[in-house]
Order: C-alpha cells, then sequence, then structure tokens
C-alpha cells in the first residue's frame, strides 16, 4: 500500500507547503524515489503534534522543482543532497551547494539514480 | 571592522568525526555559519539495491555506532508494518530495554564529551567511567559493547534470563547512584554555567521552524519526543518527556542529563512488565508497499522511508537521522557568539556525523 499522501503539482507545491507551515507544522524531511527511466517521486514529509502528514510530487527527471527553502529554510540541505544523489535541481534554492555538498568535481553521475543517469545541471549560486 | 573567514574542524578537539563550518568572524563575534559536509559519506542507503531485506538489518546498524540498535528497530519496524507482521510481546520489551540502555550509554557519552569540550576533564573521566557500566550490560546480554545485533524482522535474537534481569538491576542502581552524584557539578558548576548559560540560544519557534528534534528542541520547551507515539512497548510503559525552557547550551544538557535518569526509569519498567512468550514471529513473503516510521534516538527523531516492490530487495530506503535535523537550527543559533563559545555550542546539538553521514 502506498502511503496517503496528497498529490501536488509543481505549480501548487510551495502553496501548499506555505499553508502548512501557517497552520504550525514541522518540516521532517522530503524523500527523492526514482520511479522509472523518466520520473521521479519526492515526497514532502510534515509533522504537527506526532502526526505526520506527506505531499506527494511526480516530477519528470528533466525539469527543476521548486525550492521549499524560501519557506522553511530547514529544507535546504534535503534539498541539496536530493540534487547530489539524484541530480534533480532545485529553483530558489537558499544556500546552494551546487552538486557538492557530498560530491568532489570528478563525479560524473548521479549515485542514487536506480535507472539511468541523469546528468547534473545545477550551477553555483 | 574587517571580516574574517575562519575554517572550524573538519579536524578539532571536540569533533569525534568531521563535519565542517565555515565562519565568518567580526572582531571574534561570529557573524554568519555556513556548514560543509561529505567527509564521510557511505551510501549505505543505496545498498539496499545489492542487499536484501534481512541483510539490510545489519547495514543500518553501522549507520551509527553509538545508537545502532535503535537504527535497526526503526528499519525492522518498518518492514513488519508493510508486511502485517505481528511481533510478540516478550520482543517489544525487550527492543525497549536495549534501546534506553543506548540512551542511557549515548547520553553519558555526551555528557563527558560535553565536559571536554569547556575544559573539564575530570568530569569527562568521571561520565565515561559510569558508562562503562552500561556497556558491560550490553556486552554480557548481547555479545557487543555497541553493535548489538539484537533485532530481527519479527522480533528479536536474544533473551534475557531472570538471573541477567537481577544483575542489570543492581548496576543500574550503581549507575544511578554515580549519575546523580555528579549532577550539582555539571548543571550547578558556576564555570560551566558561565559557559553554557545563554549561549547558542535557539527559540521554541525557531527550532518548529528550522526542524530540530531531541534534546535540541526538547532544550527549547518543546515538549516532544517521538517515544509519545507508543512504539514497540512504550504503550505499557509511564512515559513522559523531558524539556527545558530556555533554548540555551545548558537546557540542552539539562534534557540529556534527566533523559540519562529517566531511561535508567524506563529500563527498569520494562523489566518489570516483561511478558513470558517467544522472541520472534517467522517472517513470510517480500515486502510491498510504502512505509514512514519514526522512533526517538538519543539524538532526537529518526524517520525510515521504505519502499518495498514484493522482491527480497527493497526499491528505497530513506534514513532521516536526528543531527541531519538539527544543522539548520545549529546555522542559526551560532550567529552573535564569541568565537571561544563555538565548539561548546557545536557539542550542544550532539552531532553525529556518523549519522549525518550515512
Amino acid at each position: 500500500m502506498p502511503i496517503p499522501a496528497k498529490q501536488v503539482t509543481k505549480e501548487t507545491l510551495v502553496a501548499e507547503v506555505a499553508q502548512y507551515k501557517s497552520a504550525g507544522w514541522r518540516f521532517v524531511t522530503a524523500t527523492c524515489v526514482d520511479l522509472n527511466e523518466n520520473e521521479f517521486d519526492i515526497l514532502y514529509h510534515f509533522d504537527k503534534d506526532l502526526t505526520m502528514e506527506h505531499l506527494r510530487l511526480t516530477v519528470p527527471k528533466t525539469e527543476p522543482v521548486p525550492s521549499l527553502s524560501g519557506v522553511y529554510l530547514a529544507a535546504f540541505l534535503v534539498e541539496n543532497e536530493i540534487q547530489d544523489q539524484f541530480g534533480l535541481c532545485f529553483d530558489g534554492l537558499a544556500l546552494n551547494f551546487a552538486n557538492h555538498l557530498y560530491l568532489d568535481d570528478e563525479v560524473a553521475t548521479t549515485p542514487f539514480c536506480k535507472f539511468g543517469v541523469v546528468r547534473k545541471t545545477a550551477a553555483a549560486e | 571592522m574587517a571580516q574574517t573567514i575562519l575554517p572550524f574542524g573538519p579536524q578539532h578537539p571536540v569533533l569525534p568525526e568531521p563535519i565542517h563550518l565555515k565562519l565568518t568572524v567580526e572582531d571574534e563575534i561570529v557573524v554568519d555559519a555556513l556548514p560543509a559536509l561529505g567527509y564521510v559519506h557511505r551510501g549505505l542507503e543505496k545498498l539496499c539495491d545489492i542487499r536484501d531485506y534481512n541483510q539490510m538489518v545489519q547495514i543500518v546498524e553501522r549507520v551509527c555506532g553509538i545508537c545502532s540498535k535503535i537504527h535497526a528497530m526503526c528499519y525492522c519496524q518498518g518492514i513488519e508494518e508493510m508486511m502485517g507482521v505481528q511481533v510478540p510481546d516478550r520482543a517489544k520489551v525487550l527492543r525497549v530495554v536495549w534501546s534506553e540502555l543506548h540512551r542511557v550509554h549515548s547520553h553519558l557519552l555526551w555528557l563527558g564529551l560535553f565536559a571536554d569540550a569547556f575544559g573539564f576533564e575530570a568530569l569527562f573521566y568521571q561520565f565515561w567511567k559510569i558508562r562503562e557500566k552500561v556497556m558491560d550490560i550490553n556486552e554480557a546480554t548481547t555479545g557487543n559493547r555497541v553493535i548489538v545485533s539484537v533485532n530481527e524482522v519479527g522480533g528479536v535474537r536474544r533473551d534475557l534470563s531472570a538471573e541477567q534481569i537481577r544483575w542489570i538491576e543492581a548496576e543500574l542502581k550503581v549507575v544511578e547512584k554515580q549519575v546523580r552524584e555528579l549532577r550539582s557539578t555539571i548543571l550547578d558548576d558556576y564555570t560551566v554555567k558561565k559557559r553554557t548559560v545563554g549561549k547558542g540560544v535557539l527559540t521554541g519557534a525557531q527550532a518548529l521552524e528550522l526542524g530540530a528534534v531531541g534534546p535540541t528542541l526538547r532544550g527549547s520547551g518543546v515538549f516532544q519526543d517521538a517515544r509519545q507515539l507508543k512504539y514497540a512497548a512504550f504503550d505499557r510503559i509511564d512515559f513522559q518527556p523531558i524539556a527545558y525552557p530556555n533554548g540555551d547550551s545548558w537546557s540542552r544538557c539539562a534534557v540529556r542529563y534527566d533523559e540519562t535518569l529517566q531511561s535508567i526509569d524506563l529500563v527498569r519498567q520494562a523489566l518489570a512488565r516483561l511478558p513470558e512468550g517467544e522472541l520472534s514471529t517467522k517472517v513470510k513473503g517480500k515486502p510491498e508497499g510504502e512505509v514512514v516510521t519514526r522512533v526517538e534516538q538519543p539524538r532526537g527523531e529518526l524517520l525510515y522511508y521504505l519502499k518495498g516492490n514484493g522482491t527480497n530487495n527493497l526499491d528505497r530506503c530513506r534514513i532521516r537521522t536526528p543531527t541531519f535535523s538539527n544543522i539548520p537550527p545549529l546555522v542559526v543559533m551560532l550567529p552573535g557568539l564569541e568565537l571561544a563559545d563555538v565548539p561548546v555550542v557545536v557539542l550542544s546539538i550532539d552531532p553525529c556525523i556518523s549519522c549525518t553521514e550515512r
């Protein structure tokens, strides 16, 4: 059974997350899952009084995703991690390590991708 | 005043593991801090591609050298939920016993390291000396001091005899007495308070907004602890989270000190409620579906996201460790501090880089 998660789009993601923040939810983390050769699932996890809710964003591997770091600063770390491990780019990252949070220059692949290799395109800010 | 950029770490006397902070300093006052990770990242999550879901228990135990038992418990709980496995009551209670023993030795380790961070070597020695008794309990009951490997999907691998239970209770009585004797030194001493009170303040609102967990969150006055979810056998044990309101290094220290004594009590409660019965349930089938599961590590909430596809190998094993969550709050704590206070405040979140660089 998949976990109960509200499906969002790139266009509605930031607004949905802003609602969580204004309602006092804590941003727990985000999880990137390699679905197939073309798509990732990103699950965003929130907590309030030990109750968890999740948002699910399904995105093409080649398209950038809006960063949540403008809403929850804490998201910058996990978004940089996803950028390193899966090659997905985030627009508007408050602190962008540009694929160098964990990786060195000579790493040409995205080590956590199960299906194919996504080229990294993020540039240092 | 000109600004200077100072590297803090990755090799530093207060850091047992490598993390780097680029500190922008103006006249000995920190004005900005930028974290850098990745010195020892191992990519353990990715091993689920080549290790089956049972072998992954041993892999996740190696995420952290201090709370290995709790990683394995969280992972096993996730797989058991996905596969609908009912864990025997005795195994649930034993999981609580060993996980709270882990919390005791982890907090004693940290209390010693914290004392060392502000130069109190005798106190460091005392806490680590007490910790050895807990390590002896781990070794005698599991065969190992740290990587105890007691969990398996479906239950636990080891049991406790009545004689061992009596011995553990006697040893914990000594540990409790010795920890209580150090209370006034670690929490009331003039020089200790000068180094910790009002240093690295994080308000409750900031802690929640920045995603702080564990004693870092509860040291800011927020009564939240994943053990309130009543996983394992916490549904039959009296437990209330410990919190202190001031959000400074002293409060985070006080939370961990009190939790050390509380965990000793939780072990006693668990041992007193240990039912007779099986240690493990035979598991059939392959994990399929998605699950998110959480437990409370010594450093805070630990989250596992697991995705199974009906084969022996998981599609995804995602581990969100507590130190990973406590790094953004740390970055906010540091600006405004004198440079000399930075090591103590960094240590006040009990950074576990082994967990962070899983």
